[in-house]
């Protein structure tokens, strides 16, 4: 596995790292809890078949620490444009998970044509309070890695922290700064009202969800798709969790690929 | 040295069992184990206790807020407070505090500790905490990322508010208020000393020495604990150039006392292992929110005393015959509490006040599941026995500028006329 290309933009006010590798039509992905602190499986398989970029939100591994000066969900939209604007990515193709796909549904809704083709992948956005997700800043360490994961053993991969004592207390600082990243976006529900704009999409959405999804569970694919007002297909990926890329790589991969070819 | 009687008002009544039966006593503490008659006892008791404490001779009468758990059972201190106001007439009134970020707006606070000063005749400490993780994010579902700037910016508007004479607008990052002129005004001028209650973030060091407030670490372990978060302040305090006023400092400090220490042992041993065992019994899933703890202090690897206590809950969980093992002697000799003869105790709270340069002490003279009985002969003890032996202490090389500045001639209630 080679590594990708790296450049860094602005935006928010702060460094945001841009990963690219491979060739052919261009995909945006925006991972979802943890960011990506390395190069993964997922993103791999994916260039094979596609121009890969992967920018990195604000607060998340690759960025800066200016998600500490994005009040409210509509910054963190319009923070959003602006680095997929800045990443190249503006009507190409985009998939995002969990957390980011919250931020990428309101761009789909807010921005057309922004967005080509949108892969969600247990996403936030949506609750029901007699349904309600999980909440993964109310655990303990070990119970939230339970609850991303179907797969420990990639998951570890995907997170484990370097064997380098002062990389690895850097690397758990930065991880830090994604959960507390993530937490500023979506505290303490994950739904800033997506539900009354989700109707705006009218790209077409694949729900990609790990069949043991743990946190957004696989019954709000059926909400998004209630939704939604362009074309969705639904793809349930067996043996991955919440983190479905890391958990099933290949799996995910082929169907993302498979939806973006029709 | 000022000396206060700080009281939690833990939940006296949780089953024997708590701790083993029951997963967290914040968040998910179930309301059958709470009885509401019994409340009305409790509240009286405490409010009956804190009064004494005035009437021995303690300078301050402490309350605080906590939400949702059965560890301080007053979501609203300002109302205990208020009552405070009402029946005693020297003591300060340290309402420590209010957080400020779980106000909206946070105005509020700014009226309602006005009212307090002008009810009591300006005997008002006013408490700027951030707040528990716990209370703040999982209570109260304040945004842990964002908490401590709502908190920055809500005790700026508060102080404005305060002190500014014409109506004014406070166009805020998280607060946008068109008009600002709050009624009363505090009795206090400018207002009322400002008091951070910490639990030994590096921020809120700076934020303390910068706005010339009073930094108190609010230690469950004691003052060995604190030796390190105080050397801490001082140190940021000495970084900006500013004198190491002790009157700028206070700490919490658990203390029974008892004619020897071989009664105090026997005496404190239960309401100690109640308040250990059972109201510091949080899950550690309510003590982590990311964000809560800053990246700066983080790094620093300090670890904040609620996790702390979380890990002790998570310890007992998982090795519950290690902590069954923990004596009350255990806990003395780790300075969680502090106990006694008078003179000893007056002693030990000597020997931390000079060694830690804390002016104000916020002694737990209450605590756990002490009975009523038990805590006045505690706090009697320590107001007419240990008290006349430290208070002068940096009394003739410091002045207390943080200290209320109380009217001269208060109102004070009428007799009830039935």
């Amino acid at each position: 596995m080679s590594s990708p290309s790296e450049r860094t933009v602005e935006v928010a006010g702060g460094p945001c790292r841009i990963w690219e590798k491979g060739d052919g039509p261009l995909l945006g992905v925006l991972p979802g809890l943890g960011g990506a602190p390395r190069w993964s499986p997922f993103f791999e398989e994916l260039s094979q078949s596609r121009r890969v970029v992967v920018p990195s939100l604000p607060g998340f591994p690759g960025a800066g620490d200016q998600h500490r000066d994005i009040d409210g969900h509509l910054m963190w939209v319009s923070a959003t444009l602006d680095l997929l604007e800045a990443a190249g990515l503006a009507g190409a193709d985009l998939a995002a998970a969990s957390v980011a796909g919250m931020l990428a549904a309101d761009v789909a809704a807010l921005a057309p044509g922004m967005v080509r083709r949108l892969v969600l992948t247990g996403s936030f956005g949506l609750y029901d309070n007699d349904d309600p997700t999980a909440n993964v800043f109310a655990t303990t360490t070990e119970e939230a890695v339970e609850l991303q994961t179907a797969r420990p053993d990639r998951y570890a991969e995907a997170f484990a922290p370097p064997d380098d004592e002062e990389e690895s207390a850097e690397f758990q600082i930065l991880q830090y700064r994604a959960a507390e990243a993530a937490a500023r976006i979506f505290w303490p529900f994950g739904e800033r009202g997506l539900a009354a704009r989700l109707h705006r999409v009218r790209s077409p959405v694949l729900l990609l969800w790990g069949a043991e999804d743990r946190i957004v569970q696989t019954r709000y694919i059926d909400r998004f798709a209630a939704g939604l007002a362009g074309p969705v297909e639904t793809c349930v990926v067996p043996g991955a969790g919440h983190q479905a890329w890391i958990d099933e790589p290949e799996a995910c991969a082929s169907a993302v690929v498979t939806f973006l070819a029709d | 040295m000022k000396i206060g009687n700080f009281n939690l008002m833990s939940y006296r009544h949780l089953p024997d069992d708590f701790s083993e039966k029951y997963e967290s006593v914040y968040i998910e503490l179930p309301s059958e184990l709470l009885d509401p008659v019994q409340m009305n006892i409790d509240y009286n008791a405490s409010l009956d206790e804190l009064e004494f404490a005035e009437s021995v001779g303690f300078d301050m009468l402490g309350v605080n807020e906590h939400h949702s758990n059965g560890y301080g059972m007053m979501p609203s201190p300002n109302l205990m407070a208020a009552a405070l106001s009402r029946r005693t007439s020297e003591a300060s009134l340290l309402v420590l505090g209010n957080s400020l970020a779980l106000y909206n707006p946070p105005q509020r606070v700014a009226e309602e500790f006005a009212m307090l000063d002008c009810i009591s005749g300006g005997r008002l400490i006013a408490g700027f905490p951030v707040g528990t993780p716990m209370d703040t994010c999982y209570a109260y579902s304040t945004n842990p990322s964002e908490l401590r700037d709502r908190y920055y910016e809500a005790a700026d508007l508060v102080r404005q508010a305060w002190t500014r004479p014409e109506p004014f607008s406070f166009h805020g990052r998280f607060n946008q208020e068109r008009y600002v002129n709050i009624t009363p005004r505090p009795v206090q001028d400018p207002h009322p000393p400002v008091w951070v209650p910490a639990g030994g973030s590096v921020e809120t060091w700076r934020f303390c020495a910068e706005n010339d407030y009073v930094y108190c670490y609010m230690t469950y372990f004691g003052y060995l604990s604190g030796e390190q978060i105080i050397r801490g302040f001082w140190d940021e305090m000495k970084a900006q150039g500013r004198e190491p006023n002790p009157y700028q400092t206070g700490i919490v400090q658990y203390v029974g006392v008892a004619e020897t220490r071989e009664e105090a042992l026997e005496l404190y041993a239960e309401p100690a292992h109640y308040f250990f065992n059972n109201c510091l019994h949080t899950h550690p899933r309510w003590a982590q929110p990311p964000g809560y703890v800053t990246e700066a202090t983080a790094r620093k690897k300090i670890q904040s005393q609620v996790q702390e206590a979380a890990r002790r809950a998570q310890l007992k969980t998982n090795a519950l015959d290690e902590l069954r093992g923990q004596t009350f002697e255990d806990m003395v000799e780790q300075g969680f509490v502090l106990i006694g003869s008078p003179d000893e105790v007056a002693d030990k709270l000597r020997e931390i006040a000079i060694s830690q340069n804390v002016g104000n002490l916020l002694l737990m003279a209450q605590f756990g599941n002490m009975s009523s009985e038990l805590a006045r002969y505690n706090m009697e003890l320590l107001g007419k026995r240990v008290k006349p032996q430290i208070e002068g202490i940096f009394a003739n090389e410091w002045e207390h500028r943080w200290w209320p500045k109380k009217l001269a001639s208060p109102a004070q209630p009428a007799e009830l006329v039935r």
